[in-house]
């Protein structure tokens, strides 16, 4: 815990076990730890820039997007992010954090991290009373997965070097790039790891 | 209701709602500038109504829904939701705010309840529902009628803490408690708290609510919400505290980061300087019974 670091540090590598941040400023952060954990990665809640040192991904998870947008740039942590991603580290997005990874959006200003060469649409599919789930089809998954949409986003679209993974109706909800994976939905709100397990797989090679 | 594959109005839907605003801060507001001015402080959410619980304590009268112009106004002018509060048992209210497609409907004890027995029966609405609660009976009550998101009650409008304090210590206790029963423990447990079986043996279970626990009323100072977080809020709801202080801007960005920070001393000293003049409190003595607002709802 407190203390020397390296140690730890150290005694981790021994052990194998791989840490992976989530962004801890707003949201349902604690879900997506509780996932990790159970997939034997050691979760970090990330709420400062040191926190980003020697993680081998980082989740921004689902909230409210101006929030978190607002706290990264007082805490540094939108150009520690973008710098985090830009030497090649791992980032996965899930609704808000979809929103922030897209370089532009078409609704009002809002600081965004600008990893992806996308176009999002906030609330996309409207306000609460039209938050639905529905089994989606996604690249290399073989069977659909609940995607629960919570006053989703979507890409509208989408620019060279990024793949799209699942749509609903012409609508983009899943992509990925090099390093980068997006959601518009909430795996972490449901039983069903295999985004999470995706993310570690293809994204982070853990 | 299923559309193209689509489903609504789930629980998980409603219930996950709330899961994106923890860790946040939902702010009153009774127009659009002050909406604005909440959003830009870092609001997960704003409640719309058409007065702060502190006017409608010095107001008098029957406090009512706000004029649907007003909510409308109010989610022109913001992206993140928009919450509003219908009276205790107002079920037409409640289809109202729904019809408006605001995000959430507090059913709330500062309103003047119009059903002195029953609350709104939430489960068949689209839109989610946040229900208030002095302990942990009454919360699963409200869940088991519906509610997809509890806060505690406190008391709204005066500036005091200690209700909100009272109410979530309640809560948290009687959750940790039921954490040690056995088994054969639960039915006469479930009819000591007034609450449905299944719930009570969930939390036995998980030793948590099925839904996210907020706390609300009383909440005027950076240091009051980091004391909410700390007893296990999942987040915060600041009435009267940020617009009947004499710098809300100021003070709307300080509650954001010590809510944000609550376990960090240092972050919630920082916030809490030069903020200029709280909101004036009321002492709980000085309330005549009819005052109080968290002995509402049933």
């Amino acid at each position: 815990m407190a203390g020397n670091g390296e140690t730890n540090g150290v005694a981790r590598e021994e052990e194998g076990q791989k840490r992976v941040g989530v962004l801890a400023l707003q949201g349902d952060f604690r879900e997506h730890a509780e996932i990790l954990r159970g997939l034997g990665v050691e979760p970090v809640e990330v709420r400062a820039v040191e926190d980003l040192e020697g993680l081998a991904g980082i989740i921004v998870p689902g909230g409210e997007s101006t929030t978190i947008g607002k706290m990264m740039v007082s805490s540094g942590l939108l150009d520690g992010i973008r710098s985090y991603y830009y030497k090649g580290g791992p980032v996965w997005g899930t609704c808000a954090g979809m929103v922030l990874a897209a370089s532009a959006t078409t609704g009002p200003r809002q600081p965004l991290l600008g990893l992806m060469n996308a176009l999002v649409e906030r609330n996309g599919f409207g306000r609460q009373v039209h938050s639905f789930e529905a089994d989606l089809e996604v690249d290399g998954f073989e069977e659909p997965f609940t995607g629960v949409f919570i006053r989703a986003p979507f890409f509208e679209d989408v620019g060279p070097g990024v793949e799209v993974l699942s749509k609903v109706g012409d609508r983009v909800v899943a992509a990925r790039g090099e390093n980068i994976l997006v959601t518009a939905f909430h795996p972490e709100l449901t039983d069903d790891v295999r985004f999470h397990e995706y993310f570690l797989r293809e994204v982070c090679s853990i | 209701m299923a559309e193209n594959g689509q489903l609504t109005g789930t629980f998980r839907v409603k219930s996950g709602m709330a899961q994106m605003l923890k860790g946040g801060v939902i702010m009153d507001v009774v127009d659009a500038e002050q909406a604005r001015i909440a959003e830009e402080a870092g609001a997960v959410a704003v409640m719309a109504l058409e007065r702060v619980p502190a006017d409608i304590r010095a107001d008098g009268g029957v406090a009512r829904m706000s004029d649907p112009e007003k909510i409308v106004e109010i989610q022109e002018s913001v992206t993140i939701p928009v919450m509003a509060k219908a009276r205790i048992g107002h079920f037409v209210e409640a289809q109202i705010l729904e019809a408006l497609e605001v995000d959430y409907i507090d059913e709330s004890e500062v309103l003047t309840p119009a059903d002195e027995k029953h609350h709104i029966d939430k489960a068949g609405f689209e839109v989610p529902f946040v229900c208030g609660a002095t302990n942990l009976g009454e919360a699963l009550r409200r869940i088991g009628e519906g509610a997809a998101m509890i806060r505690s009650k406190g008391e709204a409008g005066t500036g005091n803490v200690v209700e909100a304090v009272r109410h979530m210590r309640a809560i948290v206790g009687g959750i940790r408690r039921l954490g040690a029963l056995e088994h054969e423990e639960m039915m006469t447990e479930a009819k000591n708290l007034g609450a449905p079986y299944e719930l009570v043996r969930w939390v036995v279970e998980n030793g948590r609510l099925p839904v996210v626990l907020f706390t609300a009323g009383g909440i005027a100072t950076p240091a009051d919400a980091a004391l909410m977080m700390q007893l296990g809020a999942d987040g915060v709801f600041v009435g009267s505290g940020i617009f009947k202080s004499g710098d809300p801007a100021t003070r709307a960005r300080a509650i954001v980061k010590a809510t944000t920070h609550f376990k960090d001393a240092k972050a919630v000293a920082e916030a809490s300087r030069g903020l200029g003049v709280a909101m004036v409190g009321r002492e709980m003595g000085d309330l005549a019974e009819g005052e109080r607002l968290a002995t509402r709802g049933w």
